[in-house]
């Protein structure tokens, strides 16, 4: 039983980092950029949702107020490229790098001056409730945020494969300059990649607030799905989801079994051994060009 | 030579960083013509084309698509406008497949019959595209994908397409293949081309109209035709060597245009 327990736990824990390292892989597909940010959009998604619904903010229903959190956070990503992010064209990789740690920066204490720097729990109309499972008494929040994760997934996958803005979004990313040439406007299609990448931060930050609280630190857990997005292979979609899905299952059991103070090394360690076993990451996809 | 201009150029100039690759160009391609641009390895072809399709911005001169200036576009707006680029070195979609390579070619278009019947005239010409549909594009030989690039680009139901090298790393089978199909086009979808090429041969069998260039500049430009007959075209593109009067080297003489 225990097992189990952990198990879910575990998932639920791991699908909010595979949701952030889902994001980390979006933009760097579609952009060749890292945004380091992403852990702090997570963080910004939860709080924006938290004030539009929390009683002692703005009050929303809890129901408006999740589109409402996902469609800033996307206006937010695309602005963010427009504005920023498009003027770095043709500088060195490093500074897009150094670029979105420094707005992670700016994020945090900014969400910090706002809300101030307590955590915080999200107001769900489901906060307590249990879901008994053949023995097993799970957190309603927890079931929730594995099936909202498998749904977004499956929503992602259908996106790309089907719509020809997911293709079009495919097809910028395998090759920027063969896109330009089909007249696949380029420089828009990667502002609304950026803004996916947004929505996608604020529906794992929405995820994330629903069972546990928040505060602006939270966002440096970005750098655990960094790890997962390493160990599932930087720029593969599905490779991300399941890394973050390695790192949360191995958390609980290695606070389990391990003394304290290894158990967090758990996550980094692993990382270091699949890059060293398997350098392109569990999932890689690779192409090399023929000439 | 009495059909209409669909292409015109006037005095390009464009820039690689301080490097100024295209020194003022002027050139015309008239409806359903196929036009040739030669010239060696640096002569700016390739620039000129990425200018003319807006993947460069030009520094200086205008272009225009049916008497409508289209320099300084983004490029997607100029394949809208129906000016399509294929690029050298096939440029495609690795991990999409071959089908949907194809079907993006029609990105910028929303007309869905039009697109299934144009979708069905680019099988024809090229059955193995058909064939290896599913197949992921970075699977396909050299050839089949400089193929699926060509084909990519009628997708987008061009009023001009311009070819960078087709023939680039092909085997002289293949390249004669390719060359067919384009003059296949050519001829009975009235498709007009301006084409780039090393492969001087080929190019000026299958072109109405030619230019040289050398070093960002048009030296030449006369029928295909006469272009193959030209002596300094010969000698320096076509690789005829002849003795000279006391059996001196060709490299010696001048070309008529220095």
């Amino acid at each position: 039983m225990d097992f189990w327990q952990l198990a879910i736990s575990g998932l639920a824990n791991g699908s909010v980092y595979g949701l952030i390292a889902l994001g980390f892989v979006l933009i760097y597909k579609a952009t060749e950029a890292v945004n380091f940010a992403q852990g702090d959009f997570m963080m910004m998604g939860a709080f924006i949702t938290i004030w539009l619904t929390n009683e002692q903010y703005l009050g929303f229903s809890f129901w408006l107020a999740i589109p409402l959190a996902i469609l800033i956070m996307a206006l937010l990503g695309y602005l963010l490229d427009v504005v920023v992010i498009r003027r770095m064209f043709g500088q060195p990789q490093i500074a897009v790098i150094i670029l979105t740690i420094a707005l992670g920066f700016i994020i945090r204490f900014a969400a910090g001056a706002i809300w101030s720097h307590e955590p915080q729990l999200l107001e769900t109309p489901f906060a307590g409730r249990e879901v008994h499972f053949g023995g097993l008494v799970l957190g309603f929040e927890e079931v929730a945020v594995i099936i909202v994760t498998l749904l977004l997934t499956m929503f992602l996958f259908l996106f790309f494969k089907k719509a020809k803005l997911g293709k079009a979004m495919q097809a910028a990313s395998q090759n920027q300059l063969a896109a330009y040439y089909v007249g696949i406007p380029v420089k828009r299609i990667q502002s609304l990649v950026w803004a996916l990448g947004g929505s996608v931060a604020a529906v794992a930050g929405i995820l994330f607030a629903s069972k546990g609280a928040v505060d602006p630190s939270t966002g440096l857990l970005g750098i655990k799905a960094f790890a997962a997005a390493v160990i599932g292979g930087f720029g593969s979609l599905p490779g991300a989801l399941i890394g973050g899905l390695i790192i949360g299952l191995i958390e609980p059991f290695a606070a389990y079994g391990l003394p304290a103070g290894y158990s967090q090394v758990a996550p980094y360690a692993l990382m270091l051994l699949v890059l060293i076993f398997r350098p392109a990451g569990l999932f890689s996809q690779m192409h090399k060009k023929k000439v | 030579m009495s059909n209409s201009v669909v292409l015109k150029i006037d005095n390009l100039e464009s820039y690689y960083g301080p490097i100024m690759a295209i020194r003022g160009v002027s050139l015309e391609v008239r409806q359903g013509q196929i036009v040739t641009i030669l010239g060696a390895n640096g002569a700016g072809k390739t620039t000129l084309l990425k200018t003319i399709s807006g993947v460069m911005t030009p520094a200086k001169g205008t272009i225009e698509l049916n008497n409508e200036p289209i320099a300084y576009l983004e490029a997607d707006r100029i394949v809208k406008k129906g000016l399509v680029h294929v690029p050298e070195g096939r440029e495609i979609f690795p991990l999409l497949s071959v089908y949907e390579n194809v079907i993006i070619g029609a990105y910028t278009r929303n007309d869905k019959k039009q697109i299934a019947a144009d979708l069905e005239m680019v099988y024809n010409y090229f059955p193995i595209l058909k064939e290896r549909g599913k197949q992921k594009a970075g699977t396909l030989s050299g050839g089949q994908q400089q193929m699926l690039a060509i084909a990519r680009g009628l997708m987008s139901a061009p009023k001009v397409m311009l070819l960078d090298e087709p023939s680039l790393g092909l085997s002289p089978l293949l390249v004669e293949e390719i060359f067919t199909i384009l003059k296949r086009l050519n001829k009975e979808q009235g498709v007009t081309m301006l084409l780039v090429e090393q492969n001087a041969r080929v190019a000026l069998e299958v072109a109405d109209y030619g230019y040289v260039m050398e070093i960002g500049r048009i030296v030449m430009a006369d029928d295909a035709k006469k272009l193959a007959a030209s002596k300094d075209i010969q000698a320096f593109y076509l690789g005829v060597s002849e003795a000279g009067e006391r059996g001196q080297k060709r490299y010696k003489q001048r070309k008529t245009w220095r």
